[in-house]
């Protein structure tokens, strides 16, 4: 079977971000991009499905300005098949990103969409239930376990009260959370294999997307507020006094 | 103008979470109905009817939606939804599995984790694990929003509202439910608790987690950890409190040997009162602890359990 992994390229998770001074946005000029954490573990997910046999080709697609070649240059090393890269100098707000995607599927059909279950930049947590329900297809979300099984997948959810496992028919979409795997790393051979294995570069308007213009407005980004600088203490008596006296919280 | 208010329940009983939805809608303004989708749920809707300013509940009651499986319950709120200005629900892993599906088969976008209401159609929400606060305004003719219980307060009790059946069964077959393994607990739940006491790496092992257990019950406490502390075993996952896991904002958040990575700070920075204890004085989680206590954690968790 054939398995799709769209990927995002976003700020690397170790930088601290900063606001702009006008409040338009982050500044994300001059900052370290990585992909983001939960598309490397989906891609991690799609490779092993293809060494254990379930999994004939690997295909990693993304959507954005050129740079994002290189987030799919890094699928291509960790042993993704090939590339698709959806030229678009616009993020899409999830719902686009969702019919952008659902396209793609229509024209790879693959049997399994493997997505990362947020993104640490906009941290929606929406594209892989939005690209579900556009297609039709189940959704196994949150997963950390992921089995197949003929024409089913049985997944294994992370929800607030511990597990939960459902079986998916194929084809399906699933968004991993954080245990799900632990991604490997590019070797420099793979990354030198990489340059030549197939990127296609198409173009957001040949595409036939239905975009319409989003319903989300951004009006401002402020920074958070920032808490006031707290005391050390020196003992775990004078901590429980600052507690009962002054903080009144026990 | 009205609101439809899908209930966080466990079937017999409502989750605290959907009071606190209900304090967020009335803060948009207009009827608030609660829609309860689930298996033997006449429990969770007695309950639900009860809450201050909720106009109406609706009861969709049927094995269909025993497991909450996305694809049916999407489906049974698309087709009431469309009647509605704005849909919510809380932003737990059941909500932001559902939600995103009815926002699609609606062609809106969703609003996320939303954190305050500034007007009907203006909302705040964080981005960046916390790290900035974006005010998002939407033009969709239907809202669907998602709502960070823990920056709102529940709402209190009222007067008893009718509650009324709704014969609309979904079961649209495409996945089915398997099994499920919960943890048991009979502490209060992690993100409605008063007090949080968490542990993290520094903990070394599932053992020693023990330790907080005595100082959680004096305290009327829930344990929470951090990445580390679950990825390393210590503890399930579903008390990982951060970006990816829970998000708290008790009274007082106790931090155990846990350094403050930016992941786990977005899960708990609201608290009301920090406390972290760790031996690495500069361990950045000191920069947002109201109070910071540098010492060996198996020294002083004992003695805080005694002295209690």
């Amino acid at each position: 079977m054939k398995v799709l992994v769209p990927i995002k390229r976003v700020i690397d998770y170790n930088v601290k971000v900063r606001v702009k001074a006008d409040q338009t946005d982050v500044d994300l000029a001059n900052v370290k991009m990585a992909m983001n954490p939960f598309c490397e573990i989906a891609v991690e997910e799609a490779i092993r499905l293809k060494e254990a046999g379930h999994a004939s080709e690997v295909v990693v697609v993304s959507i954005g300005p050129n740079t994002c070649q290189e987030q799919l240059r890094t699928g291509l090393a960790l042993g993704a098949d090939r590339a698709i890269h959806i030229i678009s100098d616009e993020m899409p707000d999830a719902l686009n990103a969702a019919k952008i995607l659902q396209k793609i599927v229509e024209k790879e059909a693959p049997q399994l969409v493997i997505l990362g279950k947020q993104s640490i930049d906009s941290d929606n947590n929406q594209t892989g239930q939005m690209l579900a329900a556009l297609c039709g297809y189940p959704q196994g979300t949150f997963a950390s376990k992921l089995v197949l099984e003929g024409d089913k997948a049985q997944v294994t959810r992370e929800v607030d009260g511990g597990l939960q496992t459902l079986s998916l028919s194929l084809p399906a979409v699933v968004t991993t959370d954080l245990r799900l795997n632990e991604p490997r790393y590019a070797t420099l051979p793979n990354i030198m294999k990489a340059k030549k294995k197939p990127l296609e570069a198409l173009e957001l308007g040949s595409l036939g997307v239905d975009i319409k213009a989003s319903g989300l407005k951004q009006l401002k980004v402020t920074p958070p507020a920032s808490r006031e600088a707290g005391i050390k203490v020196s003992s775990v008596d004078e901590l429980l006094e600052k507690l009962k006296n002054e903080a009144k919280v026990i | 103008m009205a609101i439809l208010i899908i209930a966080e329940h466990h079937h017999q009983h409502l989750g605290a979470e959907t009071a606190k939805v209900v304090d967020a809608a009335q803060q948009i303004g207009g009827d608030i109905h609660v829609l309860v989708a689930g298996s033997n749920c006449q429990g969770a809707a007695t309950e639900a009817a009860k809450l201050a300013n909720v106009q109406k509940v609706l009861v969709a009651d049927d094995t269909a939606y025993q497991a909450q499986l996305a694809e049916n319950i999407a489906a049974l709120v698309v087709e009431l939804g469309r009647d509605y200005s704005h849909i919510l629900t809380a932003a737990t892993t059941s909500g932001k599995n559902f939600m995103p599906r009815v926002a699609a088969m609606l062609d809106v976008n969703q609003i996320s984790d939303i954190i305050s209401v500034e007007s009907v159609d203006t909302y705040t929400r964080p981005i960046y694990a916390g790290n900035a606060i974006a005010t998002v305004q939407t033009t969709d003719p239907i809202q669907v929003i998602t709502v960070r219980s823990s920056a709102f307060e529940a709402v209190s009790q009222g007067d008893e509202v009718p509650i009324e059946s709704i014969a609309l069964v979904k079961d649209l077959g495409l996945s089915s439910f398997v099994g499920e393994e919960l943890t048991k607990s009979e502490r209060p739940e992690l993100t409605a608790a008063r007090v949080v006491i968490s542990g993290g790496r520094g903990m070394q092992n599932a053992e020693n987690f023990k330790l907080l257990e005595g100082i959680a019950d004096r305290l009327n406490a829930a344990i929470g950890a951090s990445r580390a502390a679950v990825d390393a075993g210590f503890v399930p996952n579903d008390m990982q409190v951060g970006q990816t896991g829970k998000i708290v904002a008790p009274d007082l958040y106790i931090a155990v040997g846990i350094s403050g990575a930016i992941q786990h700070l977005a899960g708990m920075k609201d608290a009301k009162v920090i406390v972290a204890i760790n031996k690495d004085e500069d361990a950045p989680i000191f920069q947002v602890a109201d109070y910071g206590l540098v010492a060996d954690l198996f020294s002083v968790l004992p003695e805080l359990e005694q002295k209690l």
